[in-house]
């Protein structure tokens, strides 16, 4: 009967197993969040949750909210569409931490204020500067933000085969817009903790079940290698053979697609024509320069950093990190498999394009059991939506959080209205995240060309240009200067976002410059991945400008030094407080 | 709290002890990095000058797929445990050089 109805028509050739999973994950998703809307009252519960969330809490809703689309998804499809070079995306998501274990969490936690921006006007204390910092938030936000969106049309697209990519857009912008806009962090919290966990079982039991039933994750890469099934003697032997279907003409052949410096690093030395021996150095530097914005770029994701505030202390923010290491890094092994097991299983979807092509091989693949043991695979497919929903409903709503954080608690809070009451500041916090969350969706409705994982990566490239540089000298540098540090964020962030913005009109085909990339493929590698030139930009700026305005160094510099150096237990910053508010003639 | 005026002359406001403090965590934070930081500019370079030798098969995978899609994690870890008990100690140490040195 639904059929003859046309409003319903979407709903044909619905897998009734996919689509109770997923719907049961999202309601599941929204009761909690409704549920803790109840307890959540104060302003400060909304900002960072009371700031007391424990080790385990906070570590599994740090890594529910780190994963995003891009992981769940997005590093499965490129793997399968890019092979080897795509393996740096989960490897440097993952080794970012390391460097913000190392150089940022713990002098950050010791200084003590809620976001960047308020690190920024603290260390520098200049309300100017923070104006300035609170713009990354927005841009880095809403490019983080595009791949989420992509996401979800790619999953409602899947399961309800009839749905427009902008539909599923709309419909899951909106049901986290109305969720963050009720529940505020406190909420969040508990629910990407949650999502963690569901996301970790979503991923690693279907790769099992997979593997189990079509051969190993080593023998399905073996048979990407026509020598060594051609010889079948010696070590290949001992690996047992798989079924592959034949390759479609879009997919990349077996030789670049498993060896280093493959197709994502080439594309533009190809189109230009060089041999592959010519192209090989500028795929070198495609690496350098990808591996550079992951790893910098992590440090200065606006909305991790928050997390580290709802730690009890220094040494559980330390512990907090190490565990999310351990988390993330156990997630990042299964994504490549499904790639890998996709190309030889699945090649079909090598030959669409958009919210049908490869990024949505995690859904698809699982189904494939269904011709050997009945409904089977479409229970696990079921469980991989439900995992791809939670993970870019957690994305979501944190960048959510965090970007209608700055405008209410920066831009309306501290500039537009410093004396509003709270309540008024609460109503501004629910406005905000619509108005955020709509354009958010705005934004996404027109990425269906491109792949999520890439996306992803451009927003990393302009926080390690900006965020990173800043956050990294700030700490370890007194000789900085406020006109340093924002000359120094602006020019290498900037670049960077001019730099994204043009390779997405470009790869949209809004602006065409198809011929001018195959004149200049460097040009193109270093607007495609521009952190290789905008981090040193950032750190030189910084560094001349501060040199030449070194009159201007705090006058307090030492103590603010000390306060993020010293340990917490020396009580410093209690100290600094009183000092500061003396000064401030209070 | 229990002292109205931050005594500014004590040794923990001496320049000396912020240039040693710092000094003793960027330098545990560099030697982390440095570890770290040749492994993951390493694997491109001898991807790019033995070729041969990282694609050798084991167990199917070739061994510049094995290091970096499963091998790395655990390294990092490895990195980030001696890091965080190192830090942790450091901490400790500084607080008790300077409660010793306020008793003086």
């Amino acid at each position: 009967m639904a059929t003859s109805l046309l409003p319903l028509a979407f709903l044909n050739g619905v897998d009734p197993w996919i689509f109770t999973f997923s719907f049961v994950t999202v309601v599941v998703t929204i009761w909690m969040g409704f549920r803790s809307a109840k307890t959540s009252k104060t302003a400060s519960d909304f900002f960072v949750a009371g700031r007391s969330v424990s080790v385990g809490w906070n570590a599994s809703a740090i890594s529910g909210e780190y994963l995003s689309a891009a992981s769940f998804m997005g590093v499965a499809g490129m793997v399968m569409s890019s092979g080897y070079d795509a393996l740096w995306y989960p490897v440097c998501y993952a080794c970012g931490y390391l460097f913000l274990l190392l150089f940022i969490a713990g002098p950050l936690r010791r200084f003590g204020a809620y976001t960047i921006p308020d690190f920024a006007e603290g260390r520098y204390d200049s309300p100017v500067f923070r104006k300035i910092a609170v713009c990354f938030v927005l841009f880095i936000g809403f490019f983080y933000t595009m791949p989420q969106m992509k996401g979800a049309g790619t999953v409602l697209a899947y399961i309800f085969p009839g749905m427009p990519y902008w539909g599923g857009v709309v419909l899951v912008g909106a049901v986290i817009t109305l969720n963050v806009a009720l529940g505020g962090m406190k909420g969040i919290t508990l629910v990407q903790a949650f999502q963690y966990w569901m996301k970790m079982f979503a991923i690693s039991v279907p790769v099992f079940v997979l593997m189990a039933v079509y051969g190993f994750y080593g023998s399905h890469l073996n048979a990407n290698d026509r020598a060594a099934s051609a010889l079948a003697t010696g070590p290949a032997a001992i690996v047992q053979t798989v079924d592959r279907k034949p390759l479609v003409d879009k997919a990349p052949a077996d030789a670049p697609w498993i060896a280093p410096f493959g197709p994502l690093t080439t594309k533009a030395a190809k189109a230009a024509g060089l041999s592959a021996e010519e192209g090989k150095p500028y795929s070198l530097l495609y690496t350098y320069s990808l591996i550079i914005a992951l790893v910098c770029g992590t440090a200065g994701l606006p909305h991790i950093l928050v997390r580290f505030y709802t730690n009890p202390d220094g040494v559980a923010a330390k512990r907090t990190t190490m565990w999310v290491m351990i988390l993330i890094g156990i997630f990042y092994v299964f994504p490549p498999v499904f790639g890998v097991l996709g190309r030889n299983l699945l090649p079909e979807l090598y030959a669409a394009t958009g919210a049908k092509g490869t990024d949505k091989i995690v859904l698809e693949l699982p189904r494939l059991i269904n011709e050997r043991y009945g409904v089977w695979g479409s229970v696990l497919s079921g469980i991989t939506c439900a995992g791809a929903f939670a993970a870019f409903m957690s994305t979501f709503s944190g960048l959510l959080v965090s970007m209608t954080g700055a405008v209410a608690h920066d831009v309306y809070g501290r500039m537009l209205k410093p004396n509003a009451t709270p309540e008024q500041r609460m109503r501004m916090f629910k406005f905000a995240a619509v108005g955020i969350g709509g354009i958010s969706i705005l934004l996404g409705a027109q990425v269906e060309q491109l792949q999520i994982n890439f996306m992803v990566g451009q927003a990393f490239a302009i926080a390690a240009a900006s965020y990173f540089p800043l956050l990294f000298m700030s700490v370890w540098w007194r000789g900085m200067t406020m006109k340093g540090a924002a000359t120094g964020m602006l020019g290498g962030g900037l670049a960077a976002l001019a730099c994204t913005t043009i390779t997405n009109l470009s790869d949209l085909k809004i602006v065409n410059m198809v011929e001018f990339w195959k004149m200049h493929p460097l040009l193109r590698i270093l607007c495609e991945q521009p952190a290789i030139w905008t981090v040193p930009l950032a750190i030189t700026l910084m560094i001349v400008v501060s040199k030449a305005t070194a009159a201007q160094v705090p006058a307090d510099i030492r103590m603010k030094m000390l306060v993020l150096h010293a340990p917490e237990k020396l009580g410093l910053k209690q100290e600094y407080i009183q000092e500061h508010q003396a000064s401030a003639g209070h | 709290m229990s002292s109205p005026t931050p005594l500014h002359d004590d040794a923990i406001h001496s320049e000396s002890f912020l240039r040693t403090l710092m000094r003793r965590q960027l330098g545990l934070s560099i030697a982390c990095a440095a570890t770290f930081l040749v492994a993951l500019i390493g694997m491109p370079l001898l991807n790019y000058f033995s070729p041969a030798l990282m694609a050798t098969r084991v167990g199917g995978f070739t061994l510049t797929w094995l290091i970096l899609g499963v091998l790395f994690f655990p390294f990092v870890w490895i990195i980030s445990w001696v890091f965080i008990r190192r830090s942790i100690a450091l901490e400790e140490d500084e607080v008790n050089a300077v409660n010793l040195g306020r008793k003086l």
